[in-house]
């Protein structure tokens, strides 16, 4: 057989029957479900008299919409409506759904690693763009949207086009201070927004290696930001200790055949790519975004830029457009940028390993003055336990941070966590889009540490000097 | 799902690139479990000067006159003229049901983002991908006149302006059958239920561990 990419193995797979005209039936292993893209699915199959093909492969969380601030009551009544809706559905149909108050709640690209409900070489998907994240375990993972939604309840098989093959290679160190997110920001910059689309990214070398799975997935979420839909990481030994023992992981001998299968889940040395990107880690800086797409970012030590230098026309209005809405005048430094609220969390950055190194920034710090919010959403009910066992959350709350319930909160603002008109948020989520997190609101991306530096000093500042 | 062969109408050119999903259609409006009413909300932040919340009587709300869409020759718009890497961001197919609502049938842009371009097929959303230099062409043209509009072609894949020039456009092999026809894609999968069948037994052979008991 010739030499075969991850993702042609993957899809390879995955044909339940090849349409013969680029397209095939794709059969899905798993489907992860929450209250926003769910209602009108669900609505679907009823009108059409169907049932849900195969209910042991879904599992469904609220996220959107939940309060981050108490669990008591849910203010919003439109909100309310979509919660007990996603509720009414799972019960109707039997899916197993964890409700707000477990403790294995929490946003839903976290939660289906963490479960072990998503696995190496399953197709997974979800109503949401950020499925990607789940590429890290050597899964194709990706969004859809509502019909596609109801096409897998009803199917288990979606009609898809194969994408095409992208390779990012990283090679190296990151530096110290340097983390995935700058590593995935830089990627962004490079590439642009646009740069994987039609293709699947799979993530290689050195600096991907060394990577934790959390880190990993950082990286893949961000796929969809570089443009694709999809982003893959191969299966090494990491990918197998992080998934032993959770709770939808395979058991004993099962559990053997499984890890044997899944060695099989990288790409072949000589496999073809249709397009290859070659990035040095070591010369990745610390990345804060100064626009309104992710790919207008820089690094901490640069400075907001000038249209003005730039020759493409469309770009530069782009450009001129962002900085309008971003109140930012070309030229000045990204340090001398000062923040109104600050926001660790989403499901880029809100696992146990963003949250200790957040942490460890702040730890005998406090806030700035001019900061009016900081807060901490952890991305589970599971992480934001083990933060509190390891006293992480004292050490916010002692920094003057807020310590709330898991969900996606302040990285879109569904709920009441948003951003008044003009404020500025140090973000660790992954949209910095006009109004994501509050209309008129500004938003800056950026890793976990160096969030939590930018709160202390009130200002960005370069997590490395500190 | 609402299909036509061929249609003509006004053209609003909307000139940036990479206009995302949070534009098209704001969070606070996902809230509804319908697929309907989310036109007066479309690109709503840019469309008004105020603040918008559902349950709010849109009607009432200050416009930004500015806005292209606000602009009395593009009211009656049924053709969106685009930028790059349309409808990136999120997956929510709250953005084609808005535009659908709206009363836009058909997007033309250089290149869309993947999510949004499948989207659009599936609610019948014509998303039309045309060169770069045709594209400044039609921006050119739409701007400088009036009432300008661009004739859609389905079983021809083309579009032809008023001046009689004619651009070919390509659509996936199935998708121009599967509009044509206003097939379900739905029952057509399920044609091929023994074929899944057949799959997930092999499957559960090779990997019982994606099966739960
Ligand atoms: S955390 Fe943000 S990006 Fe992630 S699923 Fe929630 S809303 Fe989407």
């Amino acid at each position: 057989m010739a030499a075969r990419t991850l993702y042609d193995k993957l899809w390879d797979d995955h044909i339940v029957h090849d349409n013969g005209d680029g397209s095939a039936l794709v059969y899905i292993d798993r489907q992860l479900i929450h209250e926003v893209t769910s209602p009108q699915a669900f609505e679907g199959l009823k009108m059409n008299s169907r049932k849900p093909w195969r209910l042991d492969a879904n599992l469904a969380v609220p996220d959107h919409n939940v309060p981050t601030h108490h669990r008591g009551q849910i203010d919003d009544p439109v909100a309310r409506l979509q919660l007990s809706t996603l509720d009414d559905n799972c019960k109707e149909t039997g899916i197993t759904k964890f409700e707000m108050n477990d403790p294995r709640q929490g946003i839903v690209h976290v939660i289906g690693p963490e479960q072990g409900a998503c696995l190496p070489g399953m197709t997974i998907v979800c109503g949401d763009s950020h499925t990607s994240t789940n590429g890290a375990l050597g899964a194709l993972a990706f969004g859809i949207g509502t019909s596609e939604v109801e096409h897998a309840l009803a199917t288990q098989c979606l009609i898809l086009r194969k994408a095409k093959n992208m390779q990012v290679i990283v090679d190296g160190q990151l530096g110290n201070g340097v983390t995935a997110k700058d590593m995935v920001l830089a990627i962004i910059g490079e590439i642009g927004t646009a740069g994987g689309t039609g293709h699947t990214i799979e993530f290689t070398g050195e600096a991907i290696s060394a990577l934790s799975m959390e880190g990993r997935m950082t990286v893949c979420n961000m796929a969809i930001e570089a443009g694709a839909r999809a982003g893959l990481i191969a299966v090494d030994d990491k990918t197998i200790e992080y998934i032993e023992g959770r709770p939808f992981a395979p058991e004993g001998e099962t559990w053997d055949r499984a890890v044997e299968a899944w060695q099989d889940l990288k790409s072949d040395a000589d496999a073809h790519f249709d397009k290859i990107v070659r990035i040095n880690a070591a010369d990745i800086q610390p990345q804060v975004t100064w626009g309104t797409s992710p790919e207008m970012v820089v690094p901490v030590t640069g400075e907001v830029p000038d249209p003005a230098a730039e020759t493409d026309s469309s770009v530069r209005e782009g450009m001129q457009h962002a900085l309008t809405y971003m109140d930012l005048t070309p030229g000045t430094a990204i340090k001398d940028i000062k923040i109104d609220k600050v926001f660790i969390g989403s499901c880029t950055n809100s696992r146990i390993e963003d949250i200790r190194s957040a942490a460890e920034v702040i730890e005998g710090k406090h806030i700035a003055d001019n900061v009016i919010l900081a807060m901490v959403v952890p991305g589970s009910g599971l992480v934001k336990l083990q933060a509190e066992k390891e006293g992480l959350d004292q050490i916010f709350i002692d920094a003057g941070f807020e310590w709330r319930e898991p969900g996606c909160s302040m990285c879109l603002g569904m709920n009441e966590d948003r951003l008044a008109p003009g404020e500025r948020c140090a973000s660790t989520s992954n949209r910095n889009f006009e109004g994501r997190q509050g209309q008129g609101g500004r938003t800056h991306l950026l890793s976990p540490a160096m969030a939590a530096a930018a709160a202390v000093a009130g200002h960005f500042v370069d997590v490395r000097e500190l | 799902m609402k299909v036509f062969k061929s249609f003509t109408g006004i053209v609003v050119p909307l000139d940036r690139s990479n206009v995302d999903t949070d534009a098209i259609i704001p969070k606070q409006y996902l809230k509804s479990i319908k697929r309907s009413g989310f036109g007066p909300n479309l690109f709503d932040e840019w469309r008004y000067l105020d603040a918008g919340e559902p349950g709010d009587d849109h009607a009432k709300r200050r416009e930004n006159p500015d806005f292209i869409l606000n602009q009395p020759r593009y009211r009656e718009a049924q053709i969106l003229l685009g930028r790059e890497n349309f409808g990136c961001g999120s997956s929510r197919e709250h953005a084609v049901w808005s535009f659908l609502d709206y009363g836009i049938s058909v997007v033309i842009a250089p290149s869309f983002a993947d999510i949004f371009y499948s989207n659009s097929f599936k609610n019948g959303l014509l998303s039309i991908t045309l060169d770069g230099d045709v594209i400044d062409k039609l921006f050119e043209e739409t701007l400088a006149t009036d009432n300008y509009q661009l004739t859609i072609d389905l079983e021809n894949l083309s579009v032809s302006t008023p001046d009689g020039d004619n651009y070919l456009f390509e659509l996936e092999n199935g998708l121009q059958e599967r509009l044509l026809q206003g097939m379900d894609d739905i029952a057509l999968t399920l044609s091929l239920s023994d074929e899944i069948r057949d799959y997930e037994a092999k499957r559960k052979q090779q990997a019982p561990w994606l099966f739960a008991e």
